[in-house]
């Protein structure tokens, strides 16, 4: 809406009205002195905003309009980033522990003697066993710096906390199309026609899903939910498909039956971009059975149809090969094109809807009629864009056709332990349906896609691990086989967190959820110090919470704590600050710098590549610094190489902008994209440009460079996307990316596991191995459901974060914490009729590993076998500068006492970890429960609770009335 | 005075699609930042980190449940907030002149410099759409952003209600509903529109656009009810033929 | 409605004090009342003491009481500013009365015409009070037919039952004044059960759907508040008052308001002397604290439309 004049408030209409006249309306009052955009962080989705500054206060919080992220808009939670900025649970000053752990007894100290003694501890472990050193971070965006220092540092024991939030997307996607879900990649939002979306609440991408959902509405698309539970998203839904949880595999498995049966498959696309005809050895008992048929440059093989007979499958040169059928080898053994494994597979009426419908607790006509809507809209409804594209064979094709058919998903399937499976099933149904970069589809974003699995291999081995010397490479990456396992001669993991060892072996995230309890545990070895960077691992971030609550504080025989040491980076009085015996305080988001980085999770979207910067708009008030700058600090002061010139100086004196400027990972390859060069004029690749960050501030805080119109679909294929591609360093080469539906990897795994190779797993890891590791996706039941008994247990437990809320830190939020200051348990109806109970009575709720009370709200809107509650509402008492009655306190709570880190003792009385079999992804959404009507003597106060936290000195005392903002308007009124 | 106009210049006021309304509370916490140091400020929070934070918001977001027996049921997200009554009861009721609504555009505002805290326009809205400051002891309300929306401090595009320009589902709209040709007119008129409790004769400016209709029967896209399975030599079969063509 | 005592305390007391003020200035001008000095000085007082008290009170329930004046600007649109008016100028007319009755002991001629005017103004006064309640559209329960009458006869039956006691206190006989007491008892309680099986029987037109905006054909339940924290308007506008007890004190506004008094009133029309003086205050005591009840009542089953967003279905 533009005015062009400006109207008087003093105007008089048909009504003289001189009361109305008298209020004189400031129609154009100012917003304060200054505008800053910077990069939001009130959750993981990065979007841009524009930060009004008044008296050097923050006025107002806007969606930065020119953002390729939101695009102007901004959620609820980056709409209170001011009461985030402001809250009174801010840290002031370092502080070191002087009494016992989860006491407030702590002494303020400078930041010299911090660092000093985080240096002397740290360099002490690294000088004699790296790997001594555990260093994970929660909240963090700046992974291509934390894995390098932790390479540089010489430890594998690093990652970020995606082993508990969604690896199993990650995984599955790259595992399968080179790209992922997340914020990686993005439906179609202007093409596609029918969206189906499956388990996400608030999740990965926020914005940009609203964004896109408000799209597909508008233009009339279908828009399908499948979740057990209709909020959200869901609420806007066409159709909600209320699942039973945990059972997405099957139902997907079923679509693809059906449209398999009925011949619904883009058999070119699937020939073109594909390993359908990939010739897979049928040899059982031999070394390779199931593996690719190679030629002796180790090429695939296929079946060339027209020259009837074998060829190099990558050649780019076989127009029909045979995608079924039996063929002999030069070896004289036979092979099958792999999606005839996959066709026979799929097609066996096990997975008719009549067959799995009442697993899923769906109808089969649903199932039915869904696939049917799939297949028409993807085939009937094909649309086409006029723009000629090459391919990477060198063909021109003069249009993009696209199967306007699209999909998301996120925690809901990723957070079981059949995840990976799901995921790489949901990927497999997008490419039977050609509707991978494809117009109408889901496309990936820069970076991505990537080779299959991206070429990078975890570091760790034992000879890799030295003192006083860096990794070889990232503690995190991607195995292909055995021989890529981080495991010490016997098999026993190398990792504290088990990941890469044959207890799940692709863990590309590690198991943060596993540390505490391992290191305390000391299995399999014994750490001195665990660095974490905000994760509220004593509370909502882990599984079992009172159980970490007591190996924190756990001490061992000779009165010393079970984890010797723990330095602990945080912006906030969270509940884990509390057990650190170093605390590190870091700033709010508006007072740091970030590097949003094509090196790590940039904020690309389908048509453009970009990153961005965050930088202080505002100035620290109080002793505190960004984390990635301490690290930079740390790091030097240890000597790490990177970090250290030859004469000892610090190579980034300047901390994290520095770094951001100066770090090169490659000649011309650095932290940031935009303005590189000398004279700033090389996108991506070029030389330092030390007035980069200038740039960036200049340009809004962030770069994008767009593609070409033919860059824009097929990238897995498309020649100039990829020779650009590989020309950035974005990717090693142009060579194309072959979607691997039936994937090697996990052969590989289940020869070893059937006793082939040089690396071998134990019988009990043995026996997972071959049940779990399927080239071809498999669902089974998730394995603690499997362990419970089902009849004790019968209901799933689920959470969700409210939109307002997810990824937020945040509860202490004044604002945020008006719209959810505790959360209930939802129940259906049904099951409340059960026990007798209404709204807001209390009940029981326990698991195989604990028990809860928790009030109750009935809804219809819910699988019946399922109850939910929103995460992380709860707080224990004086946290977060909270009062020791915060609503948060005494009626929130968590679901995460239920869900134990491991599973049931099993027949040998091993406990696995509570995972995924493959990844490590941490499975919270397996839990089964049992509900019973509390005592109305035990209505009111949720359980557990905990002593309350004595809050620190350096703490403010909370006001009882808070008038933010009426300062603006006393100056503007002159007041 | 507190009497109406009989006409106003102009009709400014919001769609909210609840088609599309993801409940994600964007539009409430956006004006809750904007008008903390707006027109009104400060919207006062009481308890902010004690046991029952409580405070004054413009806007606040329901959530329903709509079971509509063999049509599918629903959860409606519900953003609520001033409607800007032709016939606003809140004006005339207010014995101060502190309420008022404006000739030019029909915003109803209050000036918080003459009013008394005496509650009854909030009684008079069956909206709930007034906010008591019990620290002040003043009335507030919506004000449509009437700092913004002629601010020639603001980029013209910015100079919509903070609410609109922040949601990302994109489920809110704002303009004239007195000019039939204006884009909100016209969505209004497409989606059929609502008025809230037309039964009390408040004639709300803001229109609310109902839930479309729910495409759940493979007819509504044209699909077929469920898909033929391949004939004679089943799916193998087929893919020879397919690849032979 | 949130039944704040400032304004029960308001309503019940002025209604009375205009009940009382109306009554003097009717028999005062109709020469029913004995132009004793002291009797005018003790109803005047008691009727103006009982109306100011009455109208400083619901100041209290002001955010800005020191900005009260204001209330009066409005009186073109604003039936709260027209009950201020009212009220104001109610003391001119009552002030000249009782200026004629306390100092020249006599309320004939102009005197009674000041005394006509005065019970005019009392009664509009409390018009306008039943008014602004009868004009709030969103709350049924009090926009209705019954809320102008209820208001209006029960400050006639506050006053009657005050005045009764008056005149026993200076010992006047006067059949028609302890006669119209129990008349307009008899009345009122009538009226009142009349309403109240209204309010019982009745809910608004709107729905929760109306409210939402959404198609009639369908079952609205809340699946979440906007914040797990009471609002201004759930503590203001959300007020419930569980149905038993809210019966339980409409039996003692029953008994207490009506019943009693009118046993009592019409006891005393058969006795005289101490006894019948008893009678009257016992009655008036009685029906002070039923209206009272009546009153909390009138606000606590006041269901406002904006219930419908916060779980009620019928308001």
């Amino acid at each position: 809406m533009n005015e062009q004049k400006k109207p008087s408030s003093t105007m008089h209409g048909p009504v003289n009205d001189p009361h109305a006249a008298d209020d004189q309306v400031d129609l154009s009052p100012t917003l304060g002195e200054e505008v800053k955009y910077t990069t939001c962080y009130m959750c993981a989705c990065r979007c841009g905003i524009k930060v009004y500054l008044h008296d050097g206060k923050v006025r107002y919080i806007q969606g930065n309009r020119n953002h390729p992220v939101n695009g102007g808009v901004l959620c609820g939670k980056g709409s209170s980033g001011i009461m985030q900025h402001y809250s009174p649970a801010r840290l002031h000053k370092p502080l070191k522990r002087v009494g016992e752990r989860g006491t407030n007894e702590y002494e303020e100290i400078e930041w010299e003697e911090a660092l000093q003694i985080a240096t002397e501890r740290l360099a002490g472990i690294r000088a004699t066993d790296p790997k001594k050193l555990a260093f994970f971070t929660g909240r963090d965006q700046s992974q291509a710096l934390t894995g390098w220092w932790a390479s540089q540092f010489g430890t594998p024991n690093y990652a970020a906390h995606g082993g508990f939030c969604s690896v199993n997307m990650a995984a599955g996607g790259l595992y399968t199309i080179g790209g992922a879900f997340w914020e990686f990649a993005e439906p179609d939002w202007h093409h596609s026609k029918y969206f189906m979306m499956f388990g996400v609440a608030e999740d990965h991408d926020s914005n940009p899903i609203k964004k896109g959902l408000g799209m597909l509405k508008n233009r009339g698309a279908k828009f399908v939910a499948v979740n057990p539970v209709r909020t959200g998203y869901g609420a806007i839904a066409d159709e909600w498909v209320g699942i039973r949880p945990g059972t997405d595999g099957l139902f997907i498995m079923s679509l693809v039956h059906e449209l398999l049966k009925s011949g619904n498959v883009d058999v070119d696309y699937l020939i073109r971009y594909t390993n359908s005809g990939w010739l897979v050895i049928q040899d059982e008992g031999a070394a390779d059975h199931g593996l690719f048929a190679r030629d002796a440059e180790g090429n695939p093989l296929c079946w060339d149809m027209d020259t009837e007979g074998l060829a190099n499958a990558k050649s780019g040169k076989v127009e029909r090969p045979a995608l079924k059928g039996e063929f002999t080898l030069a070896d004289g053994r036979r092979a099958v094109p792999s999606f005839q494994i996959l066709a026979e597979r799929y097609l066996d009426p096990q997975y008719a809807p009549e067959q799995i419908a009442h697993v899923c607790g769906l109808q089969a006509a649903q199932i039915k009629r869904i696939a049917a809507e799939l297949a028409h809209v993807a085939f009937k409804e094909t649309i086409e864009i006029d723009q000629e594209w090459t391919d990477w064979t060198g063909q021109t094709h003069d249009k993009m056709i696209g199967r306007p058919v699209s999909f998301h998903a996120m925690r809901g399937i990723s957070a079981h332990s059949n995840g990976f499976h799901t995921c790489r099933m949901l990927h497999i149904l997008q490419v039977l349906l050609g509707s991978v970069e494809v117009p109408g589809g889901f496309r990936v974003k820069a970076p991505y896609p990537k080779h299959i699995p991206p070429g990078i291999k975890p570091a760790g081995r034992a000879d890799q691990v030295n003192p006083n010397t860096p990794l070889p490479g990232a503690p995190l990456g991607f195995p292909t086989g055995p021989e890529d396992l981080l495991l010490e001669d016997d098999g026993t993991p190398r990792r504290i967190d088990k990941a890469y060892s044959w207890e799940h072996p692709i863990s590309s995230h590690g198991l943060m959820h596993m540390v505490i309890h391992n290191a305390w545990k000391g299995d399999p070895y014994k750490i001195d110090t665990l660095m974490m960077f905000m994760a509220n691992m004593s509370w909502n971030s882990s599984m079992n919470t009172a159980g970490t609550i007591e190996m924190l504080t756990d001490k061992d025989e000779n009165g010393e704590y079970k984890i010797p040491f723990i330095i602990y980076a945080d912006a906030y009085f969270s509940e884990m600050v509390q057990y650190a015996d170093l605390i590190l305080p870091d700033t709010t988001y508006l007072e740091r710098h970030d590097c949003i980085s094509l090196l790590d999770r940039p904020i690309s979207n389908a048509d453009a590549c970009a990153d961005a910067i965050r930088y202080p708009v505002v100035e620290p008030d109080r002793d505190v610094r960004g984390f990635q700058s301490v690290l930079i600090d740390l790091g030097h002061r240890i000597g790490l190489p990177g970090l250290t010139n030859e004469d000892g100086t610090a190579k980034y004196p300047g901390g994290l902008p520095d770094y951001m400027v100066n770090h090169e990972r490659a000649p011309g390859i650095g932290m940031l994209g935009g303005w590189r060069g000398e004279q700033g004029d090389k996108p991506l690749k070029g030389e330092v440009n030390p007035k980069q960050l200038q740039k960036y501030i200049e340009n809004q805080s962030f770069w994008q460079h767009e593609f070409a119109p033919d860059q824009r679909y097929f990238k897995m294929a498309n020649k100039n996307y990829l020779d650009w591609s590989a020309d950035m360093g974005l990717l090693p080469n142009g060579d194309p990316i072959i979607f691997q539906l039936y994937s090697e990897v996990f052969q590989k795994f289940r020869l070893a596991a059937e006793g082939h190779g040089p690396h071998t797993p134990p019988k009990a890891d043995a026996e997972r191995i071959l049940k779990f590791f399927d080239p071809l996706p498999i669902w089974y039941q998730p394995i603690e459901e499997t362990m419970v008994d089902g009849k004790e247990f019968p209901l799933h437990a689920l959470t969700q974060r409210p939109m307002h809320m997810y990824h937020s830190w945040g509860s202490q939020n004044a604002w945020l914490r008006q719209i959810t200051g505790k959360n209930r348990l939802f129940v259906h109806e049904d099951v409340a009729a059960k026990i007798g109970a209404v709204d807001d009575d209390w009940v029981w709720l326990s698991s195989h590993h604990g028990r809860i009370r928790c009030q109750i709200k009935i809804v219809d809107g819910v699988n019946p076998n399922t109850v939910w509650t929103w995460n992380a509402i709860g707080k224990r008492r004086g946290a977060w500068n909270l009062d020791k009655d915060a609503i948060e306190a005494k009626e929130g709570f968590l679901l995460n006492h239920l869900i134990s880190e491991l599973l049931p003792i099993q027949g040998d009385g091993y406990r696995y970890s509570n995972s995924d079999p493959i990844t490590g992804q941490a499975a919270w959404f397996d839990l089964r429960v049992k509900i019973e009507k509390a005592e109305p003597s035990q209505f009111g106060e949720s359980w557990p609770q905990f002593p309350v936290v004595e809050k620190f000195d350096q703490l403010p005392d909370t006001p009882k009335v808070s008038r933010y903002g009426d300062v603006f308007r006393k100056k503007r009124e002159g007041k | 005075m507190t009497s109406l106009p009989t006409y106003t210049n102009k009709k400014l006021g919001l769609v909210i699609d609840l088609d599309t309304c993801v409940g994600c509370h964007a539009c409430a916490t956006n004006c809750k930042e904007w008008n903390a140091g707006g027109h009104s400020a400060p919207l006062t929070d009481y308890d902010p980190y004690g046991a029952k934070p409580d405070g004054v918001w413009f806007n606040r977001v329901h959530s329903f449940e709509v079971k509509r027996g063999d049509r599918p049921n629903l959860t409606i997200n519900f953003p609520r907030s001033c409607l800007h009554c032709d016939n606003a009861a809140c004006v005339t009721v207010c014995p101060t002149g502190a309420s008022y609504k404006r000739v030019e555009d029909g915003i109803v505002l209050v000036n918080t410099d003459k009013c008394i805290g005496c509650k009854l326009c909030s009684w008079a809205c069956p909206y709930g759409a007034r906010e008591f400051d019990e620290d002040e002891g003043v009335m507030k309300k919506c004000t449509l952003c009437i700092d913004r929306i002629y601010n020639e401090n603001l980029d013209p595009e910015d100079r919509q209600p903070a609410c609109v320009l922040t949601c990302p589902a994109g489920a809110r709209h704002f303009g004239d509903l007195n000019d039939p040709e204006s884009d909100v007119s016209q969505l209004t008129a497409a989606r059929h529109g609502r008025d809230l409790m037309p039964e009390l004769g408040y004639k709300p400016t803001n229109k609310y656009l109902p839930p479309r209709a729910r495409k759940v029967d493979h007819a509504d896209i044209g699909a077929p009810e469920e898909l033929e399975p391949i004939e004679a030599d089943g799916f193998l079969g087929w893919l020879d033929k397919v690849l032979s063509k | 409605m949130h039944p704040a005592f400032s304004v029960i305390f308001f309503t019940t007391c002025s209604g009375a004090g205009y009940g009382l003020l109306a009554m003097m200035g009717i028999f005062g001008a109709a020469d029913m009342l004995p132009s004793d000095r002291w009797m005018g000085l003790a109803g005047l007082f008691f009727a103006l003491g009982l109306v100011t008290i009455g109208l400083l009170s619901s100041t209290f329930h002001l955010g800005r009481p020191e900005r009260a004046w204001r209330a009066m600007t409005q009186w073109r649109s604003s039936w709260l500013a027209r009950e201020g008016v009212m009220a104001v100028l109610t003391y001119i007319p009552a002030g000249l009365f009782g200026l004629g009755w306390v100092f020249f002991e006599t309320t004939s001629g102009l005197w009674a015409v000041a005394g006509v005017i005065t019970a005019v103004l009392a009664w509009l006064t409390v018009a306008c009070t039943a008014k602004i309640y009868h004009t709030l559209r969103p709350i049924h329960q009090w926009h209705n037919d019954w809320t102008v009458p209820s208001y209006l006869l029960l400050s006639v039956m506050s006053g009657a039952v005050l005045m009764s006691v008056l005149i026993h206190l200076f010992d006047v006989v006067n059949p028609y004044i302890q006669a119209l007491t129990v008349v307009t008892l008899a009345l009122g309680w009538g009226l009142k059960t009349m309403y109240w099986n209204f309010n019982k029987s009745t809910c608004g037109l709107p729905s929760v759907n109306s409210a939402i905006g959404i198609d009639a054909a369908g079952d609205v339940s809340v699946l979440e508040l906007p914040h797990t924290s009471d609002n201004y308007l759930m503590k203001e506008m959300g007020y419930k008052v569980a149905r038993k007890h809210a019966d339980k004190l409409r039996t003692i506004s029953h008994v207490t308001g009506f019943a009693l008094p009118l046993v009592f009133s019409l006891f005393a029309m058969f006795v005289d002397g101490y006894i019948a003086l008893a009678a009257v205050v016992i009655a008036w005591g009685l029906c002070s604290l039923g209206i009272i009840v009546e009153r909390w009542l009138f606000f606590a089953e006041a269901r406002h439309t904006v219930n419908l967003y916060y779980g009620e279905t019928c308001v």
